[in-house]
């Protein structure tokens, strides 16, 4: 089926014949893929492609699934004893005397903790990555520590995973499931999977499903109560472990890798916000990260680049472009982002200062950092960096819209002119910056995040700055639809609302109805003003990072900029109060 | 610049003395530095200065030896004076350091800051790169006769620029630069707070002499530093921070009345390791 140009080759062990598929160059290191419940190796289809290019990639059908043969009879043919065996006789089959790299999702990565905690596995592995299977033996001392010194976190971290584990009951009851999965749930499960885990539909699952999901149940009756009850106490992983923690996962919960370290001592985070099939809906994320992994193993690093930042699991090798990155918040951001090693585009309309801060950004950690010199408000400027951002650099994972202008004054002081300036760099920029990269995000479908710098001056009037807050309240709103809209994408939307930024916006903003050199003495004053104020970018730029995280809508930064927020919805009288004032300049 | 012409009250043999202590000085810090290995403390590192410095003939200080590592270099959560002190920090592979002194040595006074890194610091190397456009801006200006507040900011807007923070703003009044003088040789001079009485009596002394004449013998970015470059010895400091890691260099600007603009200032020597450095980048 999905797997194109693939080697076939049949493992005779144990008692069954075992479907193996090779892909890529033979002379590179060798990458096995290790599929779960209830698939077949046709699930890595995506990733193994991404792999491909570089690497040696080997799957196989787990005995029962797929081409399989099942072992006879089934109970007791699935213990994690004989899995070992079939993997040990597939990579001398295909990696004769060099290790092999493991990456097992699901049961696959159940099964693959077994692998790598064995003694008689050591040397034929050379690292692991694991999403969404943990040990069982892990899992079982963690269910005995819970029950034994019970603290209310605990007990909810308890109670939390076993209504997650559902499933696993049903499983144990005979007969049962396999009826379900042979009739009705068999039939169902693709759409199932499409409306509820979001896995796009084509050719996966296989017509196999079935057979896979019946034998498969054995995988769970065979080995789930007597690891849980006896869990081994010496399963220590001995190869460097990656491990990627989907955050969506409806059936693990992410306390179960707490500690995880005590078990794997050179293991490296990785968290993704997306649900459990992860194979299926975010491919190149993870053909990006264990290629970094494998190529750091390979080279002798024991664990990938070590970003040193706050959220480097999260933001670890992904793309971010940021607009107005030659100064102030845009260039705090950059450097953020950077510190926890993602790969930054910096764009701004002054080509000097976004060179600078691509160059700092690689000093401060990122992989890779590069500077474009755009005039956001430029449509067709615009659209050629989309187009060479997607062509040079890839699908960008998040989206800072940061770029903007300050412009000042009374409304009727302000011309047309200052009007179009002022929306064409703080809306029309976001826009032109939702529209391109969103699109590409969207197409991908793999999800990411956009984030709008709008201002706490969008929903705070005020007499002096009528054009840039309603610029800026334009951003908010834009910012709130369009979270609506790509919410079904996994693509999320942040506006960022600071107040007084301790930046150089006050030293280049406009004062609209004021000759040259009264304009030039407000801006020192606001500048001193801002300066007394003193907000770093910085913490403004740990607050965008926080928000894609945690996939917020709206951020108030500063203390002024939630108070006001509280006011806008409560007090909305006294801030129009406080709006006809005149501003101390 | 041995022909130069000194500032009043300083003869050529005098600016010799100062140029020779802050050699020694300097030649102290490229010797600690060279010593430091992983595990050395702060304290330590400040010890093994001092104990240099000592066994060459060093008695008074301008300010005891400083040292900072790591995050310290940037100043990183400084709140109060003491904060400077060595502290029991240790070196780590691939850490900053920053090692400040200032002795005294036959009357003459020295006040110097070495950066540098265990290892290697691609960061740091950069933040000391870009230390030469400031060393170049502020001769440049002082020859100019700007106001030190102006030239206080003008540095400042070049660091904004060159995306790092003013930590010099951290030191006592913020000061970028401060006056050096002689000092008389005394068999005892005690320390207040690690600074030597001798030296702060000289800075009083010009603190009194400046307010009546409309200067300061402190360049802050505040009001009293609104006045001309005045004619002595000013030890300059620029100090960059960046993300948790500072450098800085430290050396005698000495400022005359001359006339003549390449006379008026001039670095009291221009063979110090930062300068060595930038010229073999070239």
């Amino acid at each position: 089926m999905t797997l194109q140009g693939a080697r076939e080759r049949w493992v005779r062990t144990g008692g069954v014949e075992l479907c193996v598929a090779e892909l890529g160059d033979t002379a590179q290191p060798t990458v096995v893929l290790v599929h779960g419940y209830p698939d077949s190796k046709e699930v890595w289809s995506e990733v193994a492609a991404r792999l491909a290019e570089h690497f040696h990639v080997v799957l196989y059908d787990v005995r029962g699934h797929g081409r399989s043969t099942a072992p006879e009879p089934l109970r007791g043919g699935f213990t994690l004893e004989r899995l070992t065996d079939d993997f040990l006789a597939v990579a001398d089959a295909v990696s004769p005397g060099r290790p092999v790299h493991l990456v097992g999702h699901d049961w696959g990565s159940v099964q693959a903790w077994e692998f790598v905690t064995v003694e008689r596995t050591k040397g034929r592995i050379a690292s692991f990555t694991s999403m969404s299977g943990p040990s069982l033996d892990h899992f079982g001392h963690w269910i005995k520590k819970r029950v034994s010194r019970p603290t209310p976190r605990r007990i909810g971290q308890l109670l939390g995973q076993g209504a997650k584990s559902w499933y696993v009951y049903l499983l144990h009851t005979p007969v049962l499931p396999e009826l379900a999965w042979r009739g009705p749930l068999g039939k169902r499960w693709p759409g199932i999977l499409r409306r509820l885990e979001k896995v796009p539909g084509g050719d996966y699952p296989t017509p196999s499903l079935p057979t896979d999901a019946a034998h498969g149940a054995w995988l769970y009756r065979d080995n789930v109560r007597p690891r849980l009850r006896r869990p081994r106490v010496d399963a220590y992983a001995h190869a460097p472990v990656q491990l990627v923690t989907p955050l969506g996962d409806a059936f693990l919960s992410e306390s179960l890798y707490d500690e995880l370290e005590l078990w794997a001592p050179r293991l490296t985070r990785r968290t993704l916000p997306a649900k459990h099939w992860v194979p299926r809906t975010r491919p190149d994320q993870l053909a990006a990260w264990i290629k970094e992994f494998v190529v750091a193993t390979e080279g002798g690093r024991p664990t990938a680049r070590a970003a040193s930042g706050p959220h480097a699991d999260r933001f670890g090798g992904q793309l971010v472009l940021v607009t107005g990155a030659g100064s102030g918040i845009g260039r705090a951001t950059v450097l953020a982002f950077a510190e926890a090693g993602a790969r930054v585009v910096a764009v701004d309309r002054d080509a000097q200062s976004a060179a600078r801060t691509a160059e700092l950004a690689r000093l401060v950690g990122a992989p890779e950092a590069w500077a474009e010199t755009v005039d956001v408000s430029d449509e067709q400027a615009m659209e050629k960096l989309a187009e060479r951002v997607a062509a040079e650099y890839g699908v960008v994972d998040v989206l800072v819209n940061n770029a903007g202008i300050g412009l000042a004054g009374p409304f009727l002081d302000t011309t047309t002119e200052d009007w179009r300036k002022v929306l064409d760099v703080n809306l029309w920029g976001v826009i032109h910056g939702c529209r391109l990269f969103g699109r590409q995000m969207a197409e991908r479908g793999q999800g990411g995040h956009i984030v709008n710098t709008a201002s706490a001056a969008a929903y705070l009037p005020s007499r002096s700055l009528p054009a840039y807050s309603t610029s800026k309240a334009a951003v908010l709103m834009l910012s709130e639809c369009l979270r609506a809209e790509l919410a079904g994408r996994g693509i999320g939307v942040s506006a960022i609302c600071p107040g007084f930024v301790n930046t150089n916006i006050t030293s280049t903003a406009r004062f609209a109805g004021v000759g040259p050199e009264e304009e030039d003495r407000r801006r020192r004053k606001s500048a001193r003003l801002y300066g007394l104020r003193n907000y770093p970018p910085e913490k403004v730029a740990e607050a965008v990072l926080r928000a894609v995280v945690r996939n917020q809508a709206v951020v108030p930064v500063t203390a002024e900029a939630r108070g006001g927020r509280l006011m806008s919805r409560f007090t909305p009288r006294a801030l129009r109060a406080i709006a006809r004032l005149e501003p101390p300049l | 610049m041995t022909s130069a012409v000194a500032p009043p009250g300083a003869t050529g043999a005098e600016l010799r003395g100062f140029r020779e202590v802050q050699r020694l000085a300097y030649e102290c810090a490229e010797a600690v530095a060279a010593q430091l290995a992983p595990g050395v403390t702060e304290r330590g590192a400040a010890r093994m200065q001092r104990d240099w410095l000592h066994r060459r003939g060093v008695r008074d200080w301008f300010h005891l030896p400083f040292a900072w590592f790591g995050d310290r270099t940037a100043f990183t959560g400084f709140r109060v004076p003491l904060q400077f002190f060595p502290t029991g920090r240790r070196l780590e592979e691939g850490m900053a350091f920053i090692l400040d002194m200032a002795p005294v040595h036959k009357g003459f006074t020295a006040d110097i800051g070495y950066s540098g890194s265990l290892g290697p610091n691609p960061l740091q190397d950069r933040l000391l790169a870009d230390l030469e456009a400031h060393r170049d801006l502020i001769l440049r200006e002082v020859r100019e006769r700007r106001p030190l507040r102006e030239i206080y900011e003008d540095v400042d807007r070049l660091m904004a620029h060159q995306g790092y923070a003013n930590r010099h703003r951290a030191y006592p009044f913020g000061v970028i630069a401060h006056k050096v003088d002689r000092v008389a040789e005394r068999r005892w001079s005690p320390r207040l707070f690690g600074f030597g009485t001798q030296s702060l009596r000289g800075l009083a002394a010009d603190a009194v002499r400046g307010h009546r004449a409309g200067w300061s013998p402190l360049w802050s970015p505040h009001r009293f530093s609104d006045h001309p470059p005045a004619p002595g010895l000013w030890a300059v400091e620029p100090h960059l921070g960046f993300r948790g890691t500072g450098a800085k260099f430290e050396e005698i600007l000495v400022v005359t009345d001359s006339a003549d603009p390449e006379q008026s200032a001039f670095w009291l020597d221009d063979d110090v390791p930062h300068v060595r450095r930038w010229a073999e980048e070239k």
